[in-house]
């Protein structure tokens, strides 16, 4: 079992919080992880910054831009984890495109992943058609490769990523890009019975989540619920993450309610 | 492996292509590939096409012995397929129309589209006020500046053109939001990709449309020099005018393909867009191809004076041409692709657009060293009117 899966038990919800790297910076992304910690979050997701982050909103753009100006590389993320490992025990996973973990070499990332602490990784432009490779290096590694789902996919897709997502699969709930929405579609529960249907993993939803009123719908069908842009958002209007802290308690009463 | 096989059923030329996308793209990716497999082997699609070819491009477009041109350089004898000569003034409307016809075969009628240098736009703005279809146009605010007439022809044939704000405001970022765009409208809308760029089925369906000014050439040049050409010379951005001109050619092993990439200020600058030439593997926009990009995989911000080939990637056929070795890519400055400009506009009185005057610099300094039985084709493919803004400021900005 993984260091994602001991998250998962019966009649739990989980809470999963999404943070760019070093935005506004890293000391701040330091205390926003701690306070997340702290505030009843249950995985932590650490952005890793990419130049073309196509499929994220205006919110997520935003903080990958300002954290690149600052220089935020792979290798700054990796000892954010490394510190945050030493503070913490909230599992780490990181999230990022493609091409910066071609760039640093498969193998390599994935190890350098391991002893920063983290536990699994989230690649939305790597479908399971080309991630072969990644699950590899993850595999030799014991990182946890998390897929994605739409709610377009086919039934064909939902049964190949329920046999190969590792950690949970991630519902995302809209078709769209990141950000945070008012309302989230009529179809999700159809979506995710749909995958349940298949799919022996936790099933968690992000993708326009912004309530506890949202995060309560979502925990009535799934395992868990993912913020970031939100989040993101909070971090930007109240630099004492007194917001950030108050809101992730809010959500998580409402996952236990 | 003939040409025709590729790409491989996973939409891989060799190592390179592939579909690097967000999940909720990937069913309609497969919808996209399905519907084209279907109008590639249906009669009536291909015959609709190869009319509005004719009637509403003007296709075919001519194959001009440039006499003047290869008198002055006193070299090989020059050809230029005249892509400027197709409706729109660029080849571009090639793909537009092929496109535009498999989309309102699939039933969609909301398109959307990424520029750089406004000719794509232009050509799915003509194509979509011609088939019925409504054109969303993502264009970087750089080059809306750069490019306006462009924007005032997608204007008045009722196109809407969206600033992109992000990043570079190029090429590149118009097509990150198309591909947003895509993803949040993927139900009722058809992205109209204008290079041969992009996820599988993009960069094949794309080269077969665009083909057609290599089959046209073929038959031209054998019809008039009985022979093959010794080169194909065409400019490198996406790459979609030099793989229309080499793929028909591709198993004719002595025609040599030179594709011409921006060298823009330099190549020891970082101010270029020569892919090919100066950049490493990687994914972007969907494809696994060379790129620019910094020591992290972040993507490099490019410059060139030729919009249309002002772009950090290339297509996954071109990285697999440069590696087998079938074709050979050069690079030419912002500077010398200046002098091309000129020297056509006053040998043939042809103004060229930017990004095939790179093309016709390398072939006028090639050409020098060749005897006159060598045949050399250069790509024209699009005509200068759109840039009298960019000389007239650079001839301005001289001392």
């Amino acid at each position: 079992m993984s260091h994602i899966t001991q998250v998962f038990r019966p009649n739990y919800k989980a809470l999963i919080a999404y943070l760019t790297v070093g935005y506004p910076d890293i000391a701040t992304t330091e205390k926003a992880a701690i306070t997340l910690a702290g505030s009843g979050v249950d995985i932590i997701e650490l952005g890793i910054p990419f130049s073309d982050p196509l499929a994220d909103g205006a919110t997520i753009q935003k903080a990958s831009h300002q954290a690149l100006e600052q220089g935020i590389t792979p290798e700054v993320c990796l000892e954010v984890a490394r510190k945050l490992h030493q503070k913490i025990t909230t599992p780490l996973v990181f999230m990022t495109y493609y091409n910066p973990v071609l760039n640093f070499g498969l193998e390599a990332f994935c190890r350098s992943c391991v002893e920063a602490g983290a536990s699994g990784l989230i690649i939305p432009d790597l479908p399971p058609e080309e991630g072969e490779e990644l699950e590899v290096a993850t595999q030799k590694h014991h990182l946890d490769l998390i897929y994605l789902l739409a709610p377009t996919s086919t039934e064909e897709r939902i049964a190949t990523v329920a046999k190969r997502s590792r950690g949970f699969i991630y519902l995302v709930s809209l078709t769209g890009v990141t950000g945070a929405r008012q309302n989230l579609p009529a179809e999700l529960e159809d979506f995710v019975r749909r995958v349940r249907q298949k799919a022996s993993q936790p099933l968690c939803v992000g993708f326009g989540v912004s309530s506890p009123e949202q995060a309560r719908r979502i925990a009535r069908i799934a395992d868990g619920v993912i913020v970031g842009s939100h989040l993101i958002r909070l971090i930007e209007e109240d630099a004492t993450l007194s917001s950030l802290r108050n809101f992730t308690l809010s959500l998580r009463e409402a996952l236990d309610g | 492996m003939t040409s025709r096989d590729r790409p491989d059923h996973r939409g891989y030329f060799g190592p390179y292509g592939g579909k690097f996308v967000p999940e909720t793209l990937m069913s309609a990716l497969s919808e996209l590939e399905e519907a084209y497999n279907e109008a590639r082997g249906d009669a009536d699609f291909q015959r609709e096409f190869q009319e509005l070819c004719r009637e509403y491009i003007g296709r075919p477009t001519p194959l001009y012995h440039a006499q003047q041109l290869s008198a002055k350089i006193g070299g090989a004898t020059i050809l230029l397929k005249r892509e400027d000569l197709a409706h729109t003034g660029a080849h571009k409307i090639n793909n537009a129309v092929g496109q535009g016809l498999l989309a309102k075969r699939m039933g969609k009628r909301r398109i959307i589209a990424e520029t750089g240098a406004g000719q794509h736009g232009v050509a799915v703005a003509a194509a979509c006020a011609k088939l019925g279809l409504n054109a969303i146009i993502y264009m970087g605010e750089e080059d809306i500046q750069r490019q306006s007439p462009n924007v005032h022809r997608m204007k008045l044939m009722g196109a809407e053109v969206r600033p992109v704000s992000s990043g570079s405001r190029t090429l590149k970022d118009a097509i990150n939001e198309a591909l947003r765009d895509w993803v949040t409208n993927v139900h009722d809308t058809y992205y109209l990709l204008g290079s041969v760029v992009g996820p599988h089925p993009y960069p094949m369906m794309v080269r077969d449309f665009q083909s057609i000014i290599g089959e046209e050439t073929k038959e031209q040049v054998l019809a008039i020099y009985r022979r093959l050409p010794n080169y194909l010379i065409a400019c490198v951005g996406g790459g979609s005018n030099a793989i229309g001109l080499f793929h028909p050619f591709f198993n004719e092993a002595q025609v040599k393909f030179i594709g011409v990439e921006a060298a823009g200020r330099g190549l020891g600058t970082n101010q270029h867009a020569a892919t090919l030439a100066a950049g490493k593997r990687g994914v972007l926009h969907g494809t696994k191809s060379y790129l620019l990009a910094d020591d992290s995989g972040q993507i490099r911000e490019t410059h060139s004076i030729a919009p249309g080939l002002d772009y950090p990637g290339v297509g996954p056929e071109h990285s697999y041409y440069k590696d087998s070795g079938r074709a050979t890519y050069v690079a030419v400055t912002d500077a010398q692709a200046l002098e091309g400009f000129e020297l056509l506009s006053q040998t043939e009185g042809i103004i060229p657009a930017m990004e095939p005057a790179h093309a016709i610099y390398y072939a006028a300094k090639l050409a020098a060293d060749l005897s006159r039985d060598q045949l050399i084709v250069i790509n024209l493919s699009g005509r200068g009117d759109k840039d009298l803004d960019i000389v007239r400021k650079l001839a301005g900005a001289e001392p």
